[in-house]
């Protein structure tokens, strides 16, 4: 690989598959940080089953993005050589895993939009994306699974588990707004039929939410303001500090085979 | 494994009359015989604390040895990598949880032996106080850690107590990926650049000597190896096992062209063996006592873990406590209303 | 602080259709769903099953191995209970 940072003509296609990719890597990375700091041996390896999941799928996208871009670029190009800027994930998959309730509760939100998103894209009429959604529902449906009925067990656990999850809602609950946002480039892809609307998501993700939240005896938080900017590359200070790590030997050993 | 309620212990004192001599006699016979111990059947208390001891050392070292690897997840050089460090140490986590459970079949909890491990009165395996600096340390751990840690497991299938011989089955299945993962590392980086050959040799360097070392001390001085042996827990001795690891390594190593760090490594043609030089048991013996570079911080980190999680725990233990009361009010209220 | 001690369930996987669960292993769980899940990551991450039971360990009667020679041997001398006690004549064919 050369040593410099890839520079992309990014078509409205390359740009939506990135965003995907990109979200599943980040949320994948995180999740992997856990490994050997669980609270309990049993969910040192369901999180890294989920986190194997997501990274999986970013593979997945990242190879159609690389067969999408040409130029024999390789799914690790995209993973290994992008800046900050160039990386297209929603701000709340590059979130902190701060305690187990943040996980929890990040992983919830995730899912809570990506598993319906996952089910709209399999009728995609990209055949590879579809196909791409197809296995990939299957897992967050389970991921969805998981991290809810953790979260109702910290909601309606002790006091102390409740005032960590609820914190930790409040916390994350201004990055959902960029979940819904959609872009010229990508309205274009959604009037094309190649990507579902995740504005007619929104329903489905409050009714999973609501549920969610009512057995765990907690609400959506009422804060109405959004942050927004990941899917335009304008992270957290966050994303800048996973890069360093994830990109830390290919950047040191330019082209270097791994 | 198997229901815990038949487990308690034995708690009559042993009386050493001719009673205790004819069963500690009839349980030897089973044993020469290669029939299998089970949780239920009755063993001396010795035989109990030998292997109480061994299986929970064996599963705090699998979770220990999450830590050093553990350190490498997020900055594995590629995405496929990645996700197989993170299968290979998942997999750690998997053969800690078998092994507890093995252990709990004689009546001790995970939580006590957590407890032992926590409070610095267990000891796990020396390997994992050293540090891992390189990428290249990912390629020697799966190489030449868990390549010794086979050669020890694979007798350990055929060992005289059932759950541990069944644990260990199912370890050594998932871990056949594990030394080939490693060995693929080296491979590559010693067909690499420079630096990438380098960063293998350095390594090399590193883990030779303190892998010699997990196989325990000297024949001549170890402890419990004889008791081991008659009880069919431990079928090889450290020095046995010790030869086989070097004579299976040093041709591979051989093939990566990396040189071993000990001068007086030589093939015996009589012998067909590869004869090692002077292991440093000073530096063995620091390592175990806690001075190993890492002891400190390996432990910290997981009474960190362990801390962060006990309201989770809590958490999970008070939803259920109040699910269980819940679904008994209903009962009750059906009950009424009937 | 006395940590509250995690129930122990036991796992029993059947791993085609048409076979019958067998055991594979054991986990701690706070609850029966919560069983499930972690038996679905720890016990078939390389396909091994196609369904799952979780029992509470506290659950299971077992036999008392000191019983062994009055529960079991009995049946050693009933040896018509096999097809090989019974004599038929190779000209009958396969029976």
């Amino acid at each position: 690989m050369p040593t410099t940072s890839l520079s992309l003509t990014e078509t409205p296609l390359l740009a939506g598959i990135l965003a995907l990719a990109d979200d599943a890597l980040i949320l994948g990375h995180r999740l992997s940080e856990w490994c050997g700091h669980a609270p309990m041996l049993e969910e040192d390896i369901a999180l890294a089953n989920i986190a194997l999941d997501c990274v999986g799928q970013a593979r997945a996208f990242y190879a159609y993005a690389a067969e999408v871009a040409g130029e024999g670029l390789s799914e690790d190009d995209f993973a290994y050589r992008r800046e900050a800027g160039q990386y297209r994930n929603c701000l709340l998959v590059e979130q902190p895993n701060g305690d187990f309730a943040a996980t929890i509760v990040r992983q919830v939100l995730v899912s809570a939009f990506i598993d319906p998103y996952y089910r709209a894209l399999m009728a995609s009429r990209d055949a590879t994306l579809a196909a791409i959604a197809a296995k990939a529902e299957k897992e967050t449906a389970y991921h969805l699974r998981h991290s809810g009925e953790w979260l109702i067990r910290l909601g309606d656990g002790t006091d102390e588990s409740h005032a960590r999850a609820r914190a930790a809602l409040d916390e994350l609950w201004p990055y959902t707004g960029e979940l819904f946002e959609v872009d010229a480039a990508e309205a274009a892809l959604i009037e094309a039929g190649t990507l579902p609307d995740p504005r007619t998501l929104r329903a489905e993700f409050d009714a999973t939410l609501d549920h969610i939240l009512g057995e765990a005896t907690l609400a959506r938080p009422p804060g109405t303001w959004m942050q927004s900017g990941g899917r335009a590359g304008r992270h957290s200070e966050h994303l800048g500090f996973i890069l360093s790590d994830l990109q830390y030997l290919q950047r040191a050993h330019p082209g270097a085979a791994w | 494994m198997y229901t815990q309620a038949l487990n308690a212990r034995d708690t009559t004192a042993p009386v050493a009359g001719p009673e205790e001599a004819a069963r500690a006699a009839r349980f030897q016979a089973r044993i020469d015989a290669e029939e299998r111990i089970e949780p239920n059947d009755w063993m001396p208390e010795a035989y109990r604390r030998t292997l109480t001891r061994q299986i929970s050392q064996h599963a705090h070292s699998e979770i220990v040895g999450m830590l050093p690897e553990g350190n490498w997840i997020t900055r594995a050089p590629t995405l496929k990598r990645k996700a197989a460090l993170l299968a290979k140490v998942q997999d750690e986590a998997g053969h800690g949880l078998y092994l507890y459970s093995a252990a709990e079949t004689l009546g001790t909890s995970r939580e006590e032996l957590f407890d032992q491990l926590l409070a610095g009165r267990a000891k796990y395996s020396s390997i994992f106080n050293y540090p891992t600096l390189t990428w290249a340390d990912i390629g020697a751990i799966g190489w030449l850690v868990d390549g010794a840690a086979i050669m020890n497991q694979i007798p350990l299938c055929r060992c005289s107590y059932g759950p541990y011989a069944r644990a260990m089955i199912r370890v050594c299945k998932e871990e056949s990926f594990h030394q080939r993962q490693g060995y693929e590392i080296m491979l590559t980086l010693c067909r690499g650049t420079p630096e990438q050959k380098a960063m293998a040799q350095d390594a090399l360097n590193r883990w030779w000597w303190p892998c010699l070392m997990m196989f325990g001390p000297p024949d001549a001085e170890s402890q419990h190896s004889d008791q081991s042996a008659k009880w069919k827990i431990k079928r090889f001795s450290n020095d046995e096992l010790r030869q086989k690891f070097v004579d299976a390594t040093v041709p591979q190593g051989q093939y990566l062209g990396l040189t071993f760090p000990d001068p007086d490594l030589a093939y015996d043609e009589a012998a067909g063996h590869w004869r090692y030089g002077a292991i440093d048991w000073e530096e063995f013996k620091q390592v175990l006592a806690g001075n190993g570079p890492c002891n400190r911080q390996r432990m910290k980190q997981r009474r960190d873990a362990h801390a962060a999680g006990a309201w989770v725990r809590e958490a999970a233990m008070a939803h259920a406590a109040k699910r269980a009361r819940r679904a008994a009010a209903k009962a009750d209220a059906l009950q009424q209303a009937a | 602080m006395a940590e509250p001690k995690i129930p122990l369930w036991e796992v029993f996987i059947r791993s085609r259709n048409g076979l019958a669960h067998k055991h594979v292993g054991s986990l701690h769980a706070a609850d029966a769903a919560m069983a499930l899940q972690a038996a679905r990551d720890v016990y078939t991450r390389r396909g091994e099953g196609l369904s799952l039971w979780v029992v509470p360990s506290a659950a299971i009667v077992a036999s008392d191995p000191a019983d062994k020679e009055v529960m079991f041997e009995p049946t050693a001398s009933k040896i018509y209970r096999h097809p090989t006690f019974y004599e038929v004549p190779d000209e009958v064919g396969h029976m």
